[in-house]
């Protein structure tokens, strides 16, 4: 086992790199960057010194490692710092917004609890809706609840969810008035009103998300259950006599459940690019609409960081559901 | 002596996938539906002659224009600026539809390429698949997004805003979106590769480029053609989230998400105009991808004849 997870761990190096260089290079050699956008009326030697103080007149490579080891190295450093009030990173440079001259990491940890608390929660209340609905669904296969949870699923895949969201808003929110339209940032729970107020308005994008993620992860849950269904050992198990209730959930489920989980780890990072979408129509200002607000006012380093956080997230989470696999399914490590 | 009855011609493979694909009742359905929206669009226009990028030049005609309630001259109402939406919703349904299939057509071309290459050559096996690892584990909203920005003014300025932004998000969308068809073409290619009749190809000499174009490519069909149905769903799928992000196409060249965008202001007073273009596209989308379920199952051939 651990030297399945040293060579996952190995391979995710390379791939880490590659991606941290294609997006670093698209982002700082395409047209629109913000070099090209200093008026012409600026005298060429302001021009100069203002491209010099955004850290741009140094070489692509010079800045691409520069940003790599700021990435990778100083802003551990300051997170090391930050926690157990050390001293590690002794200043060094770290990664500026261009927009609002604070380290990019300042943003993203004022952004990320926001996203945090919609999309984690919205992935957990997806998965409690989907396993059930996806492990009857195989149980009954044909039936009517079947039937009406693949159309379910099948609308949940093909709804937009900027669709699903305005519509929710438009029937929850302007017609009945129940929920707010708007995610309050500035809300902390600290008694029962506050909780209740933040329930509100976590309602809507949090269902929006939920059904988009339920849909497909309910549609795995049942394949894999009715791979199981047929298999030899539930024959046995009914043969000798055991009920139905522990040979669906004791030995059924169990086994169906391995896929199940990797699936629901590979699904979390395409969760936080529907944040993105989420975000911006419940005007949340989590780390989705920080990207947005970057890309808008051509920030790159914060457009960089953030977009390399995603990738980061994306092989961390392809490794964790490779891991346990291997973990959850001894026949897997042997390849 | 026995007269030789002449066979009924054999119903060619065509026809049977035919048959089971008319036993989807859901992936049949949608083929009305979706034959009906595309009627809507192409059809539509020819009936309904009003030019959906109209703007009444009399500014004081052109504010009593605005925002109108649904009438038998504007059955759909108008928009912010007096434009009649239905003429707007067809004009739109032809650029998401023509955006879908063409953004398709670019990704099945690279998928197809790669994962024939892939499968059939070995020593460009290991390279092409972690290409394609590569590509999965790229963030590809974010990177969509960027691309939006950064080159949608440099091509524009080329090409013109219309060509531009198209040739820009087609391309975009196709270059991320290729690599499910690469995995499925290369797995059946490295099936496909060591059966019989590609031995006997090879052992009177046929050439690689011949193999591939004649024995091996039509035998990848059904897959490809499946991957190709819910790529088309994918892909307006994509055109429309990076549209309603305000990154897509411009306002006097709407595709539905533009014109859901563009809704979405004056949402409380006529949300007719963000339930409309949502509505197709999700009719849209659900459409294709039963008809990509039904085509799946016709297609297979175990299921088939069932």
């Amino acid at each position: 086992m651990f030297a399945y997870t040293l060579r996952r761990l190995l391979t995710a190096i390379p791939t880490l790199l590659m991606i941290s260089l294609v997006i670093f290079l698209l982002v700082d050699l395409a047209p629109g960057s913000p070099m090209s956008e200093i008026p012409l009326t600026v005298p060429p030697e302001v021009r100069q010194k203002m491209i010099a103080a955004m850290g741009a007149d140094q070489p692509v490579f010079v800045r691409y490692f520069l940003w790599l080891k700021q990435f990778f190295w100083v802003e551990p450093m300051y997170l090391l710092d930050h926690v157990f009030g050390t001293d590690f990173a002794h200043g060094a440079q770290r990664i500026i917004s261009w927009q609002s001259k604070v380290p990019v990491f300042t943003l993203i940890g004022e952004r990320l609890p926001q996203t945090l608390t919609v999309v984690g929660s919205a992935y957990l209340v997806g998965v409690l809706i989907a396993l059930p609905i996806g492990i009857y669904s195989a149980y009954r296969q044909y039936s009517w609840f079947d039937q009406a949870g693949t159309f379910f699923a099948m609308v949940g895949f093909s709804v937009p969810t900027f669709f699903t969201g305005n519509v929710l808003i438009l029937i929850f929110a302007v017609k009945l008035g129940w929920f707010p339209t708007i995610y309050d940032t500035n809300l902390t729970v600290e008694d029962w009103p506050s909780f209740y107020k933040m329930l509100m308005q976590m309602a809507l994008p949090v269902t929006v998300l939920a059904l988009f993620n339920a849909a497909e992860i309910s549609r795995y849950t049942r394949s894999s259950v009715l791979e199981n269904l047929g298999q030899d050992y539930v024959r046995t198990a009914r043969a000798k006599g055991v009920r139905e209730a522990p040979v669906l959930l004791r030995h059924v489920l169990r086994n169906s459940l391995i896929p199940v989980v990797t699936v629901i780890a590979l699904g979390l990072p395409t969760v936080f690019g529907g944040a993105i979408v989420t975000e911006q129509i419940f005007k949340i200002n989590g780390i989705g609409a920080a990207l947005i607000g970057a890309i808008n006012v051509s920030d790159l380093p914060t457009v960089q960081t953030i977009t390399f956080i995603f990738a980061v997230l994306i092989v961390a989470f392809n490794l964790i559901a490779d891991i346990l696999y291997g973990i959850l399914d001894p026949r897997i490590r042997y390849d | 002596m026995t007269d030789a009855v002449a066979p009924k011609r054999a119903a060619g493979p065509w026809a049977a996938v035919w048959a089971q694909f008319r036993r989807h009742r859901g992936a049949m359905a949608a083929l009305i539906l979706l034959g009906l929206l595309a009627a809507f669009v192409f059809i539509g226009p020819l009936l309904w002659r009003i030019d959906p990028n109209f703007i009444e030049k009399n500014t004081a005609k052109m504010f009593k224009m605005r925002n109108l309630a649904p009438s038998l001259a504007h059955p759909l109402g108008t928009d912010q600026l007096g434009r009649d939406m239905l003429a707007r919703m067809m004009f739109g349904g032809r650029i998401s539809l023509a955006v879908g299939t063409v953004a398709m057509l670019v990704a099945i071309f690279i998928g197809t390429t790669v994962g024939v290459l892939a499968g059939y050559f070995r020593r460009l096996d290991n390279w092409l698949m972690r290409l394609t690892d590569l590509f999965l584990a790229l963030p590809l909203l974010p990177l969509l997004l960027v691309m939006m920005f950064l080159f949608r003014d440099a091509i524009a300025g080329v090409l013109g805003p219309r060509l531009g932004t198209f040739l820009l998000i087609v391309l975009a969308i196709g270059v991320t979106s290729w690599m499910q068809a690469a995995r499925v073409v290369r797995g059946e290619v490295l099936a496909l590769k060591e059966r019989e009749f590609v031995l006997a190809a090879r052992s009177i000499g046929t050439p690689d480029r011949r193999i591939i174009l004649r024995h091996i490519l039509p035998n990848v069909l059904s897959p490809v053609l499946v991957a190709a149905t819910l790529g088309i769903a994918a892909a307006i799928i994509t055109e429309s989230v990076l549209s309603f992000l305000g990154l897509g196409f411009p306002p006097d060249f709407p595709t539905w998400g533009r014109l859901l965008y563009d809704g979405i202001g004056d949402i409380r007073t006529s949300p007719e105009r963000v339930v409309w273009p949502g509505l197709a596209i999700s009719l849209t989308v659900l459409s294709v991808n039963y008809i990509g379920d039904g085509l799946r199952d016709a297609l297979d051939p175990r299921i088939r004849g069932r």
